[in-house]
């Protein structure tokens, strides 16, 4: 069988990012793989190393950087890579379709995808890569196993966490806990370079929603240090949240 | 027409609900459209009653395959009621839920689909709305390009509306539903922890870090200080990932963000991905003993020092005897 893990080139979370002037600034940024895309990788063979006879295959939509992302995948032990080249798009579902059709050429019938995007905040992408399929999806999963073509996955809830029980094809969303990714090796990083990365331009419809502006988040803080030992500062803390900040109900008296 | 899909928990509406029909109508009066309200569920007619005190019509979908939430069987409920009563935009929760079928409503509907935003207004006759990025630290303004629009809105992001003066009607409707829809079997669940407020519904946060050293320290100090204020209980993943606390209570770019206007982080380092998850916090304190910690950068009140050594002179200040 053939699994497909989706991956994209995204900004280190520890680098700077800001808005200037309506724009986004991230010059200062240095890009890795997403952390969330990262565990479907390591899934796959992981299910792999466990005897599933599968191969798998990286699959990234973007500029050509995210060439790098597909090497790091390679480089973890994935079969060959597709980058699926076109312009930096935001709307979820128009990659969505772009990916799907490759989805469909290479007849793969398990799909990961990262549970959220380090640099677009999405966890959209999962699921409309499913309805664009007619598959069903299973997001947020922190545990996933398949025999034959049954799969048991546990995946987060609002209320806490479910056991979803059903068949491939499937496109499964990451959650943290799903597994430990491993650090590819230096041998590996030399032997991904000589692995298959076929490169082919998107075919993207337009974008039904498009971004017209960017501001920082950043909201001004008071950043007041309390001095004192423990009981004179934890005390002038509860003068200043229930006095000047107006945060304290009285109840808690 | 603007079509709102509210969420509920045990027989009554959750917060988000009213969320969304405090969005939706702004959004009704500015396009001179009706708002209506769609619920769907086992057996959701206490909810909808509970609806038709804030919107004038009010749809039921009662299927039991609808609960526990299966995402394809609530695209099909959602597109149908969508399609049937002619919805331009179609509002839904920003929760685990909301998410997992929004995409794939706004994809069957052919529409735009803004995800997880904190604010949704008409300019012209497109949908706006500004969203969080890039682990919360941008806010992009994005907009729909479409006919019909599906908006996920971040929860506890607006103001809940006021109960309108009106005593709305309540409609079945009947959805067709296919086997496929069916075609995930859901087993057992774990619960979260019971009998505390949802965390993103809680006015005040405590969340612990990884410095309180164990579960029973972080139990004593973070928990105790909780139930004294009422407050929702949150995590660090250090902490979820040491087995003290459920993911349930995880905090940020891969748990739950919240805006509390109360937020104590205590122990809490301050890494990117936590500070996603409560930079939205009207009142952030942070204690720490390390007086470098990134957390106090985005604190408003902070304190040098031991945790096992604050909070129980901040419970003390608390009950009044300091
Ligand atoms: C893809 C990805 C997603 C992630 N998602 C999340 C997420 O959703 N949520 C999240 O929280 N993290 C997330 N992380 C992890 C994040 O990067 C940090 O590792 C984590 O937040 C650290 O948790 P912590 O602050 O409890 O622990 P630490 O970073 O170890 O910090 C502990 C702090 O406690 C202080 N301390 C120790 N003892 C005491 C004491 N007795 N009194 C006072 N202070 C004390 C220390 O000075 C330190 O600052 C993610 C990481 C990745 C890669
Ligand atoms: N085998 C490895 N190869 C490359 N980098 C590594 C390796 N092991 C750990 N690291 C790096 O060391 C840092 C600490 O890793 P850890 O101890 O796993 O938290 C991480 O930022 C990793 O990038």
């Amino acid at each position: 069988m053939t699994i497909i893990t989706i991956l994209k080139h995204v900004p280190d979370a520890e680098s700077r990012v800001h808005a200037k002037d309506g724009a986004l600034d991230l010059s200062g940024a240095t890009f890795v793989i997403d952390g969330m895309d990262e565990y479907g990788v390591e899934q796959a063979l992981r299910m792999r190393e466990a005897g599933l006879d599968a191969e798998v295959v990286a699959l990234g939509y973007g500029p050509a950087s995210t060439t790098q992302a597909l090497r790091t995948a390679l480089a973890m032990g994935a079969d060959r890579a597709i980058l699926l080249e076109g312009d930096e798009l935001h709307d979820p579902l128009t990659v969505a379709l772009a990916l799907a059709a490759v989805v469909r050429d290479e007849a793969a019938d398990l799909v990961f995808v990262g549970g959220k995007q380090a640099d677009w905040d999405s966890a959209a992408l999962g699921p409309a890569l499913a309805e664009a399929l007619a598959w069903a999806h299973v997001d947020w999963t922190t545990a996933f196993a398949l025999e034959g073509d049954a799969f048991e996955a546990v995946h987060d809830v609002d209320d806490g966490s479910e056991t979803l029980r059903g068949r491939l094809p499937v496109v499964v969303t990451t959650q943290q806990g799903l597994n430990e990714p491993r650090y590819p090796t230096l041998p590996n990083i030399m032997k991904a370079k000589r692995k298959p990365l076929d490169t082919r331009p998107a075919d993207v419809g337009q974008e039904l929603m498009v971004v017209t502006g960017h501001t920082g988040t950043e909201r001004e803080r008071r950043r007041e240090m309390l001095e004192g030992d423990a009981r004179s500062a934890a005390a002038e803390l509860v003068r200043r949240l229930r006095g000047e900040a107006k945060v304290l109900r009285e109840e808690g008296r | 027409m603007i079509l709102i899909v509210a969420e509920h928990a045990h027989g009554a509406a959750r917060k988000s609900a009213f969320e969304l029909v405090a969005a939706g109508r702004a959004l009704a009066t500015a396009s001179g459209s009706p708002l209506a309200a769609l619920v769907i569920g086992a057996d959701p007619s206490s909810v909808a009653t509970e609806l038709a005190g804030f919107v004038s019509d009010v749809h039921v979908v009662a299927d039991p395959g609808l609960e526990p939430m299966r995402a394809e069987m609530a695209t099909r409920a959602v597109v149908h009621a969508a399609e049937t009563l002619g919805a331009r935009v179609v509002l839904v929760a920003g929760s685990r839920s909301g998410q997992s079928y929004g995409p794939r409503v706004a994809m069957r509907l052919g529409g735009a689909y803004l995800e997880d935003v904190t604010d949704v207004s008409y300019e012209g006759s497109d949908v706006v709305a500004q969203r969080p990025t890039y682990l919360a630290r941008i806010s992009a303004t994005v907009r729909s390009q479409a006919e019909r629009v599906v908006v996920s809105v971040k929860l506890g992001a607006l103001a809940v509306a006021p109960l309108a003066d009106t005593t709305g009607r309540v409609h079945q409707l009947d959805v067709p539903f296919a086997d496929e829809d069916r075609r995930l079997e859901p087993g057992p669940r774990e619960a979260a922890a019971k009998g505390r407020v949802a965390l993103e519904e809680a006015d005040v946060v405590v969340c612990g870090g990884r410095g309180f050293g164990s579960s029973e320290a972080f139990e004593r100090h973070v928990v105790g200080l909780a139930d004294r204020l009422g407050a929702g209980v949150g995590a660090t993943r250090a902490v979820v990932d040491a087995g003290w606390r459920p993911y349930g209570e995880q905090i940020g770019q891969t748990g739950k963000a919240v805006a509390p206007s109360l937020y104590l982080a205590l122990a809490v380092s301050g890494a990117v991905q936590h500070l996603s998850g409560m930079n939205r916090s009207r009142v952030i304190v942070a204690v720490n003993k390390d007086a470098d910690a990134p957390i106090f950068k985005v604190a408003d009140y902070g304190i040098v020092g031991d945790v096992l050594e604050v909070v129980p002179a901040l419970e003390e200040a608390l009950a009044g005897r300091d």
